[in-house]
């Protein structure tokens, strides 16, 4: 990525990112610019480069950040309607990091509200379009960051990835999108939406500028009790030749046919540079989507408990009592996707039904991480299709909730065992959409990972 | 019917706020008694969007002492969950408590009677915020949100409303002596929920409870389980049934009155907390804190028994400062030196802020071994000990004190046989030295008043008493 010197200032890499930002309005992809506060940072950094001050590894890089990442630049609003006009005291730890190193954030992009969403049609602020097509969706939650780094207007953005939100956009715009371990990057100030799934990574043009990010903004956390000691900047031990788990379960006609040609493409590739094919069987697999939708709306309704318009936030007006004002804030506030997993979560929680669902969901989940602990002593990675079908068409599955949940099958499990998932570029469609394929490692395995994925380039 | 006797169940809830300098997820203040409202409180508390809650390592370290205080099994595996309610009390929306797996288990509570009350288990979780109800509006207070507390689950146990009484009392003193909780009830450091039933004698199951809650006296956990016993008795004698519910405590009128039924119950829709992993403790983690603990009123009945008369320790027992002491000043003074505690300083108007600086214990032996040899009276004991409270006198020790005061008894004899003999020679003690002759004995108090004047209260009474006995006789 282009950092900052002597001869190419902070202040030209942000302007000229401003500019593109600006020029791609139409996309619908940031909910703030920060173009003054930007510009003035940038300037700071100059002052230290000319002065031959210490500067970080990201000195002047521009970022953008996903709305729903703690800063009290702009509203941190998670595209969300319940929290329009909060402005927050706090910064993510992760914010804290990149910008230590000197990363200059210029805007916040737009995503699902509460990251609930596989296409960025569920935001308060309408969707952000494909990076190649406009009548298609960016994918998402984290659309808006996707499209930002496939448009080159920053050099990279963040993610949050609960289900599949950085990895689907990813693929979607033809990006490098990583799921960490789950724990490797610290949650605190990110929005939270299931906290056993929610990991926190980041969009790139390249493996190695992922890798630099990985390096900076990876480690225990003390405000995190979630987060594992820090373990990315561990080296690890290099192989000549890599065994490539492939999952067999995965190949059948539900997976559009110009992504399962991707596949075998890569496999091809990985094979003549002397890489071993190996076929596996993870039945266990098809049982996580429903896990999935059990677990984390359980989550996701407790997790939005804390927004009663209370605090902070939007808050309804004319509400003659308590009943009334927490009746009328969440109705208005929260969007129809947003309500729904509230509903399902509040339903598997209830008394008499916890044992035959959350229970019975979380017995399923503990299936699948066995299942992926022996599938790693197989091989030392699996690569599989990101999403089933490349971008689809605005509007196309908005209504239909099950259609939308579908998307999620093959990124899903990876947060259930809490195994690192990285979207590789592979390709384009005929009708020129991006594929994309992930590349999935034995939890704590993000270095070796992002180092391989060069092997598919 | 009314020939049937009933008998109450009563199992005991009880929360205990935890002493820990900070809260129980955040690293703000856990103390804020004298402080504005909403001032000890961090975003974790208020629930800003992405705070996480950071277990406070020292509420685990509590969480054991009030455990081995209670005779119960440490679990080395615990976890948290959380428990979903709206109210602006609860700014998460939830509580984190620990609903499947507590971190303390099985116990018992043994009464100054003798009696042991199971305890089913004690769980750590957060306490909720304060709310302030006026006409139009409500105040909400965020300063208690998540003040550790533990939740002592007992046994259905308790089959008396004196024994429910006991039970809160010996909880509150394991707990202040175990020193995992300033036990200020009235600032609400316990507070108690009494479930009780009734079933006619000799029944195998028990009978319909009603639970009354938020109990902030033993005196009130008395009254309103006294209370309850009688109006459930009464509704059993017309033939009637006693519905389940939620009751609360009115103490002016000494009533007990319906919240909330069964059917209005809320579901809180347990969770994992999945943001707080599991804690797992080891053995010598738990054996190391458990040590900590010590002693407890039990031990010292045990110590002091045939010492110190039984209901003066039972007052002592009220106050782990004192019984502290106590244990540390020479054995044979203990009688002594519990009379001292118990009727001078506890009798004091500010024996609160004398508890929290109690005299060495070289100046209470040294205090109790002049008392007992005589060298002071029991009025000069009293004087010199309140003077060890004194911050310009203590440093100077109890013997100095009392000399400085001249309040040291002459106990010579051959000093106190002149001073006796100058007073008799007084031509106005006469007429009561007849008197006594004549059989009138109370008349030598006057003599002995007169002595004490002479030696300008030095003299020890007795042995005057003695010596003009011998005088007269």
């Amino acid at each position: 990525m282009k950092i900052a010197s002597k001869s190419l200032t902070a202040e030209k890499l942000v302007r000229d990112a401003l500019e593109k930002a600006k020029h791609y309005a139409d996309y619908n992809i940031f909910t703030f610019l920060d173009e003054e506060g930007a510009i003035a940072r940038a300037k700071e950094i100059d002052t230290k480069i000319k002065k031959g001050e210490k500067v970080g590894r990201l000195a002047g890089v521009p970022y953008a950040l996903k709305d729903n990442f703690l800063s009290p630049r702009g509203e941190t609003t998670a595209s969300a309607h319940i929290l329009q006009g909060f402005t927050s005291p706090i910064t993510a730890t992760a914010v804290t990091k990149l910008e230590a190193e000197g990363a200059i954030m210029i805007g916040r992009t737009n995503m699902d509200a509460f990251a609930h969403g596989s296409s960025t049609e569920n935001s308060y602020f309408g969707p952000t379009l494909n990076s190649h097509d406009k009548e298609r969706v960016s994918g998402g939650s984290s659309g808006g960051s996707a499209v930002s780094v496939a448009l080159d207007i920053v050099e990279f953005a963040t993610g949050t990835d609960t289900g599949g939100s950085i990895r689907q956009p990813a693929s979607f715009n033809g990006i490098y999108g990583l799921k960490p371990t789950y724990g490797c990057i610290s949650r605190y100030g990110v929005v939270a939406m299931a906290s056993s799934t929610d990991c926190i990574g980041f969009f790139t043009k390249n493996p190695d500028d992922m890798d630099l990010l990985m390096s900076i903004a990876s480690g225990q956390d003390p405000k995190d009790m979630t987060t594992l000691p820090d373990y990315y900047n561990e080296e690890s031990e290099q192989k000549a030749h890599y065994r490539i788990g492939i999952i067999k379960d995965f190949d059948n006609e539900s997976v559009n046919s110009e992504i399962r040609t991707a596949l075998e493409t890569k496999c091809d590739l990985l094979k003549s540079k002397g890489h071993e094919i190996v076929e596996l069987k993870m039945p266990s697999l098809k049982y996580a989507l429903a896990a999935y939708y059990i677990i984390v709306p359980a989550e996701i309704a407790s997790n939005l408990s804390r927004y009663d318009g209370v605090r902070y936030g939007f808050r309804s007006k004319n509400s003659e009592d308590l009943d009334a004002l927490y009746n009328n804030t969440r109705s208005e506030g929260f969007m129809p996707e947003n309500k729904r997993r509230i509903m399902i979560g509040n339903f598997v929680l209830s008394s008499g039904f916890y044992d035959a669902y959350f229970l019975k969901a979380a017995k399923a989940r503990s299936l699948i991480i066995k299942e992926y602990e022996n599938a790693f002593k197989k091989c030392d990675f699996i690569l599989t299709p990101v999403a089933p079908n490349p971008a689809f068409k605005l509007g196309e599955k908005i209504n239909d909730p099950v259609a939308m949940y579908l998307e999620d099958v093959m990124s899903v499990p990876l947060n259930l065992a809490g195994v690192p998932g990285l979207t590789i570029p592979a390709g384009e469609t005929k009708s020129g959409l991006p594929l994309g394929l992930q590349l999935i490692g034995p939890r704590r395995s993000d270095k070796a990972l992002i180092k391989f994925s060069k092997e598919l380039i | 019917m009314s020939n049937t006797k009933y008998i109450p169940t009563i199992g005991i809830e009880c929360h205990v706020q935890l002493a820990t300098k900070t809260k129980l997820f955040s690293e703000v203040d856990n103390d804020a008694r004298g402080k504005e409202p909403n001032s000890c409180v961090s975003p974790v508390d208020y629930a800003l969007p992405g705070m996480l809650p950071r277990l406070n390592g020292e509420a685990i370290r509590l969480a054991i002492l009030a455990g081995r205080a209670m005779n119960c099994e440490i679990n080395s595996h615990s976890r948290f969950d959380r428990k979903h309610y709206f109210y602006p009390d609860s700014p998460k929306g939830y509580q984190i408590t620990q609903f499947y797996e507590p971190i303390i288990g099985e116990g018992y509570v043994e009464l100054p009677s003798g009696t042991k009350i199971r305890i089913e288990h004690a769980h750590l979780e957060g306490d909720a915020g304060k709310l302030t109800h006026y006409d139009s509006y409500s105040l909400v207070d965020l300063n208690r949100v998540d003040t550790p507390l533990i939740e002592i689950v007992s046994m259905p146990d308790i089959h008396s409303a004196k024994d429910a009484h006991d039970y809160c009392k010996e909880l509150w003193r394991l707990m202040t002596f175990a020193g995992v909780s300033y036990g200020d009830l009235y600032n609400g450091n316990m507070r108690f929920d009494v479930n009780i039933s009734l079933a006619p004698e000799g029944a195998k199951k028990l009978g319909t409870r009603a639970e009354i809650k938020n109990l902030n006296s033993f005196r009130s956990v008395e009254r309103a389980a006294e209370y309850e016993i009688i109006r459930q008795t009464k509704i059993y004698e017309k033939g009637e049934k006693v519905v389940q519910e939620t009751r609360g405590w009115n103490d002016a009128s000494g009533k007990t009155t319906t919240q909330r039924s069964k059917e209005e119950a809320k579901d809180y829709r347990y969770m994992p907390e999945p943001d707080l992993p599991p804690i797992n403790l080891s053995d010598d983690f738990i054996e190391t804190e458990s040590a900590k603990l010590p002693p407890m009123p039990a031990d010292y009945r045990k110590i002091f028994k045939g010492k110190i008369p039984e209901d003066i320790l039972e007052l002592l027992l009220d106050y782990p400062k004192l019984a502290e002491k106590l244990n540390d000043t020479d054995e044979k003074y203990a009688k002594n030196i519990a009379n001292l505690f118990t009727s001078v300083l506890l009798a004091e108007e500010k024996s609160a802020e004398y508890l929290n600086d109690l005299p060495s214990t070289k100046d209470l032996n040294e205090l109790a071994e002049m008392n007992e040899n005589k060298e002071l009276s029991s009025t000069a004991t009293k004087e010199v000990f309140l003077r060890l409270f004194d911050p310009q006198m203590k440093h100077r020790g109890a013997k100095n004190i009392a000399k400085e005061l001249g309040l040291i008894q002459e106990n010579d004899l051959g000093a106190l046989e002149k001073i006796v003999d100058a007073v008799l020679a007084k031509p106005e003690t006469k007429k009561a030295q007849e008197d006594y002759r004549n059989g009138e004995q109370k008349v030598i108090g006057f003599l002995i008043g007169q002595v004490m004047k002479e030696s300008k209260g030095k003299a020890n009474p007795s042995a005057v008493q003695e010596i003009i006995k011998q005088k007269l006789a």
